[in-house]
């Protein structure tokens, strides 16, 4: 049997995520691990998979996508809730179904908002593109900001813009998420790495994949060769949303408490930096950019005061480097003298 | 009826402020097309800087304020000289990620020479105010000077991108910039006044808007900053007139919004109507729709 190129890639990337995995985990065992460290894992879990959804936005549909975070905002406000009613209504006690249970639901309510808001957003282009992501971002974390709910008995109650709600609190307008159990585990946080890896590798090489990077060069050759733009490009823009409301639910439930403050355009923007860091449309790229971005602010802690400092400055220089147009002609030589012999080692092996 | 006025003083005194800022963010985006992210935190530093003058120097207001609009100009051109200008071929992304990396940069510069604690900004031009209706409307001096500096900032700009060399050299630069540049029109210069006068633009912003809102923070233009790319957006980015009349309805809309339908949705209110326009004008209210060529 002869596997395709794609799957067989397919399978190295998966391979790499389970071995990092194991070591983690036996890091972990060993406590060969920094306490602090230790405590990064989830989110860096949950920033992987933000970037990753997020690299199927801007870098396979092409489109600039600023309101991210209002998406894991949904996740995570659902996600708290369901699973404080799958433990008060029916008495679920296994964590992980529970936890699991309630990714399912985030994603699929953040999945609700991405089809609502795709439908307005995607008519536009560019620049208006953006900034009208940006709005709905803003204009979710504001209307969560409004709501309170709670759990009477069995019960859930909703109250717009009024702390009135009977029985326990869930969610506590301004304050955010409250007495939230913290079920989020490692384990469950990699399985969503490989589950998002699963969902866009395969849809970047199927047949929808290519039609939505064909409207990304060329909107209007792509039209003429019969491809329903708006289509993919809705698909695109939903599966970034849904895998972002799951990643949004495993973060909402890492903590006893989220407001919806934490989700502000700050957040989209840390993700955005992310995926342009790790390169555009290179879904690897994100995943170590994400993960060592997470990391090198508590790496950084010694320098405490100046560390946004150093961030800000590396950031723009970082910018500045790979647009430069020397030290572009220095990697291409670097890589045009690799080439000639990996071509070699190519044409010796099929001989 | 009363309040209503009152409010809609407020809404177009605070309107104002979001024109100005919008002005400057609208001339930088119709000539560099880059959204200037640090747009905001330029407002900042000129507030600071007023503040500053004020507080330690004791100058007068208004010698604060060509301090802060100096400091905020020489800012701007050395902002686009080490970050902007090297990136003039490259993506659009790269110069967003970097405008937010100078955003950053500059948040977190002021941090440490300022600190996080808010400083209470002093009222400038304190004039009295007028009272109508028996003492129950009030038009603070500062609205009347906030509008009135708009109105005229206004005047200047369209004058001077009509009339000037300069600015016509910058609407030429921002119709087509290879042709410009064969015209014999200096492109890097233009771009760098365009950013000097949106600057200082954003230094009166900062001093108008700190002074009728006091609290002082590194974070203090970030919001107002979103607001007036939102107001420019709204407007037709691009267009001077649009900016103007963006910025204004902004601000009414959000003051009448948080006044009469809830305090925590006046953002939320904002930022929705701005999608319901751009859904029947996608280039805005005042923006020439692009011609899409094959």
């Amino acid at each position: 049997m002869k596997l395709k190129k794609s799957t067989i890639n397919n399978i190295i990337s998966y391979g790499i995520v389970i071995v990092a995995f194991i070591i983690c985990q036996s890091m972990i065992a060993s406590g060969s691990m920094t306490r602090s460290l230790k405590g990064q894992m989830i989110p860096i879990c949950v920033y992987i998979v933000m970037a990753v959804s997020l690299n199927l936005v801007v870098g396979i549909s092409g489109e600039l996508s600023l309101g991210h975070a209002g998406f894991m905002c949904v996740g995570a406000f659902s996600g708290a809730i369901v699973s404080s009613w799958l433990l008060a209504a029916l008495n679920m006690e296994n964590e992980i179904l529970r936890l699991v249970l309630s990714m399912l639901a985030g994603g699929v309510l953040a999945g609700i908002a991405g089809v609502l808001i795709g439908i307005p957003v995607l008519r536009l282009r560019g620049d208006y593109l953006a900034i009208v992501t940006l709005a709905f971002g803003e204009i979710i974390r504001n209307v969560l900001n409004c709501l309170y709910f709670s759990l009477d008995g069995k019960r859930l109650c909703v109250a717009f813009n009024s702390p009135n709600v009977p029985g326990t609190v869930v969610v506590n307008g301004p304050a955010g998420t409250a007495g939230i159990q913290k079920i989020a585990s490692f384990p469950v946080g990699f399985a969503l790495i490989l589950f998002t890896l699963f969902v866009v590798m395969n849809l970047i090489n199927s047949r929808s994949g290519r039609a939505i990077m064909a409207t990304r060069d060329n909107r209007i050759a792509a039209e003429a060769m019969g491809i329903n733009v708006t289509k993919y490009k809705m698909m695109a823009f939903v599966t970034s949303a849904v895998l972002a409301g799951m990643a949004g639910a495993l973060y909402g439930l890492n903590f006893s408490t989220v407001a919806a403050s934490k989700f502000k355009f700050d957040t989209s923007i840390l993700v955005l930096v992310f995926v342009v860091l790790g390169g555009i449309g290179n879904i690897w790229g994100s995943i170590i950019a994400a993960a060592l971005l997470t990391v090198l602010p508590e790496l950084l802690r010694a320098f405490s005061d100046y560390r946004m400092l150093a961030y800000a400055i590396v950031l723009i220089l970082v910018m500045l480097a790979t647009n430069n147009p020397f030290i572009r002609s220095l990697f291409d030589r670097l890589i045009h003298r690799r080439k000639p012999a990996a071509q070699a080692q190519r044409g010796g092996a099929s001989e | 009826m009363v309040s209503f006025l009152r409010f809609l003083i407020n809404g177009i005194s605070l309107g104002s402020v979001y024109a100005i800022i919008a002005l400057g963010y609208t001339m930088v985006y119709g000539i560099a097309k880059m959204l200037n992210f640090a747009h905001g935190d330029i407002i900042m530093v000129g507030a600071y800087i007023a503040f500053c003058a004020m507080a330690y120097l004791s100058l007068p207001p208004m010698l604060a304020l060509l301090c802060a609009m100096a400091v905020c100009t020489v800012l701007g051109i050395v902002i686009e000289g080490l970050a902007y200008r090297p990136l003039r071929q490259a993506t659009k992304l790269a110069v967003l990620i970097t405008a937010i990396g100078v955003s950053y940069l500059l948040q977190n510069t002021a941090l440490l020479i300022w600190s996080s604690n808010p400083k209470v900004f002093p009222t400038l031009f304190d004039l009295g105010s007028i009272r109508l209706f028996d003492g129950n409307l009030v038009i603070t001096s500062q609205s009347i000077i906030t509008i009135a500096a708009n109105i005229v900032i206004m005047l200047a700009l369209t004058l001077f991108t009509g009339r000037t060399k300069m600015g016509k050299a910058m609407r030429a630069v921002s119709e087509d910039k290879g042709a410009a540049e064969l015209m014999g029109i200096n492109v890097n210069r233009t771009i760098s006044v365009t950013f000097a006068i949106g600057s200082a633009l954003a230094a009166i912003a900062g001093v108008l808007l700190c002074s009728t809102y006091p609290t002082l923070q590194p974070t203090t233009g970030a919001m107002p900053g979103i607001k007036a790319f939102t107001a420019a957006v709204f407007g037709g980015i691009g267009s001077i007139p649009g900016a103007m009349i963006g910025g204004l309805l902004l601000g009414v809309i959000e003051i009448l919004g948080k006044a009469y339908i809830s305090t925590e949705l006046g953002d939320a209110i904002v930022f929705a109507v701005l999608i319901i326009v751009l859904l029947f004008k996608p280039a805005g209210l005042l923006g020439k729709p692009m011609r899409e060529k094959v």
